[in-house]
């Protein structure tokens, strides 16, 4: 089978919520041997075509959401510890300003890990605290999931209160109020804007490449 | 100069009509804009019904749009039900903790009684109070989510993703208890003065559902449900995408939807048109940096895309004007609707132009 057919086919077992035919592809069309192969040819455009077909209205949230899901336990099983943890790009996090529904959030981690990306998941904070565990951890690329407005304009007070910390990693926002409002990532101080779930790992991968050697 | 000749009661039931009233009936959807104009926070604001009825009689008034929007804050139907709301400043409040944790919590879930719980109660005694004030002349809209869309804030988004994949038998055990409590509610508010039902059942939209469940679904809960409530209703799906299900939504028996700025106005307009009036399509989030320009711009393009014949309601698309859209806004807003809104429009050809 081509590779464009196995992804195709993988993008298709995952928009049906097939765990099994998932699986199946993965397993007799791929060398499992070289899981991170599998994740850069294989799993990696498939969650970014579910992510595109979202922007495009083709797609639903939901199955964007199942997919990551999907793809997680699919990690999971294949990727040794070393290559799901000791991943050695840069530094990522993931925290929710001042909400109480992850959803987002929970869908960025496991689409990044089902592309062996680990975020540091920071749950909810107020924006003082995600800038000084930012520090802390000496995150490159901090991620901020948003709900409601006023969380996402709560993001002008992280990027200060970064600044106050002394370190300038790439903020990275999503959610609700920056996909309806395209330009506000910006004015809001923030780098980059995912506009679904799987653009998290486009932007890490971009970002990667912008990154001083360690 | 374009001066109103009807009042909004009739304005609003001529659109309804699919005839063109005297001008395109404008719906300010301004609930926490009152909190901000009593200088309070929404947390004291949507405490006391009565300053919550002034307060939205004053704002019509001084806006001179269309209706009474009774809309507390979504999370309201969950505080009913025991849950926690979180409270912000200057902004929406929102569901807390998720009330429901597991299966077994479903078996136990009990709507309230709307006309005791002292939560609902508030709502209804503000929409009694505004009908006192305006008597006919003025809609009030009363607020249901859907069956659907409630367990977003019951469960979690997460978990109830999970319920409806995942745990079928659990998933139409919360509809079915939900679907009880929101006909209970809708025709509550109703019996408390409200003209009409709006239906936000963004979960339904294939921005979170996918399109082909949506007859099986997202579609039949609403047939169900809508056929229940003692009153017209109108369908708001907050933002999301309707076109892929246009015509299902209109089958279930609604008369409006509420219209996303990403979908094709005009476009929705040909294809459900004569069926349901639209209201919308107005970017809320967008308003909040517009200068005049763009807002009379945008109030142009809609009005063009969907004004024609009547069977359409300029608002907001998503429900609610964020509360930091200002006064200065809303009245260029209104200012373009002055302008622009009244029938005939410039350039429109109906029907009866031969």
């Amino acid at each position: 089978m081509e590779r464009a057919q196995i992804v195709a086919g993988f993008r298709d077992a995952m928009l049906t919520i097939d765990r099994y035919q998932a699986r199946r592809i993965i397993t007799e069309y791929c060398d499992v041997d070289a899981p991170q192969t599998i994740v850069d040819d294989v799993i990696a455009p498939a969650l970014e075509a579910i992510g595109d077909g979202w922007e495009q209205g083709t797609y639903s949230l939901a199955q964007v959401y199942m997919a990551g899901r999907i793809c997680e336990e699919l990690a999971d099983d294949l990727l040794p510890p070393a290559t799901s943890s000791g991943h050695s790009g840069p530094r990522v996090a993931i925290g929710v300003l001042d909400d109480y529904h992850m959803l987002g959030k929970r869908m960025v981690r496991a689409i990044l890990h089902g592309a062996a990306i680990d975020a540091i998941d920071y749950g909810r904070c107020e924006a003082w605290e995600l800038a000084s565990r930012a520090q802390n951890d000496d995150i490159d690329i901090l991620m901020i999931s948003t709900l409601m407005l006023p969380a996402a304009l709560a993001v002008e007070d992280v990027r200060r209160a970064l600044t106050a910390e002394g370190i300038r990693p790439w903020l990275v926002v999503g959610g609700a109020p920056f996909r309806l409002d395209p330009d506000l990532y910006h004015r809001v101080g923030a780098d980059r804007m995912g506009t679904s779930a799987s653009d998290a790992i486009r932007i890490v991968r971009e970002l990667e490449g912008a990154l001083p050697d360690r | 100069m374009n001066a109103d000749t009807m009042t909004p009661m009739e304005r609003v039931t001529t659109a309804l009509g699919h005839r063109e009233p005297d001008r395109v009936p404008l719906f300010l959807l301004n609930n926490l804009h009152g909190a901000r104009e009593s200088g309070l926070s929404p947390r004291e604001y949507f405490s006391d019904p009565i300053r919550v009825a002034r307060t939205q009689v004053a704002l019509q008034k001084r806006h001179q749009h269309d209706c009474l929007y009774a809309f507390f804050y979504a999370a309201i139907e969950v505080e009913a039900l025991g849950g926690e709301v979180c409270f912000v400043e200057e902004g929406p409040p929102n569901a807390g903790t998720p009330l429901l944790r597991d299966p077994e919590d479903i078996e136990r879930l009990e709507g309230p009684n709307a006309n005791t719980n002292p939560v609902l109660k508030r709502v209804l005694s503000a929409i009694a109070e505004m009908r006192r004030r305006v008597g006919e002349t003025v809609p009030i809209i009363g607020v249901v989510m859907s069956p659907f869309s409630l367990p977003v804030m019951q469960l979690g988004f997460e978990a109830y993703l999970l319920t409806i994949f995942e745990r079928p038998d659990s998933f139409w055990e919360l509809v079915q208890r939900n679907r009880e409590f929101c006909v209970h509610w809708a025709n509550a508010q109703i019996d408390a003065g409200a003209t009409a039902i709006c239906y936000f059942d963004p979960v339904s939209s294939p921005t979170i559902m996918p399109a082909e469940h949506y007859a099986k679904i997202g579609g039949h809960i609403a047939r169900t449900t809508l056929a229940r409530i003692r009153g017209p209703v109108a369908t708001h799906m907050a933002s999301g995408i309707t076109a892929p299900i246009a015509e299902a939504i209109a089958d279930t028996g609604t008369v409006a939807l509420g219209v996303g700025d990403a979908d094709d106005l005009g476009a929705l307009k040909a294809c459900i048109g004569e069926r349901v009036t639209l209201i919308g399509n107005l970017n809320g989030l967008r308003l909040v940096h517009q200068e005049a320009g763009e807002i009379t711009r945008n109030v142009q393009r809609a009005v063009a895309a969907a004004g024609p014949g009547g069977g359409f309601i300029l608002a907001d698309n998503h429900g609610e004007l964020p509360w930091q859209v200002t006064d200065e806004q809303l009245a260029v807003l209104r200012e373009a609707v002055t302008i622009h809104g009244h029938y005939p429009l410039a350039g429109a050809r109906t029907d009866h132009d031969g």
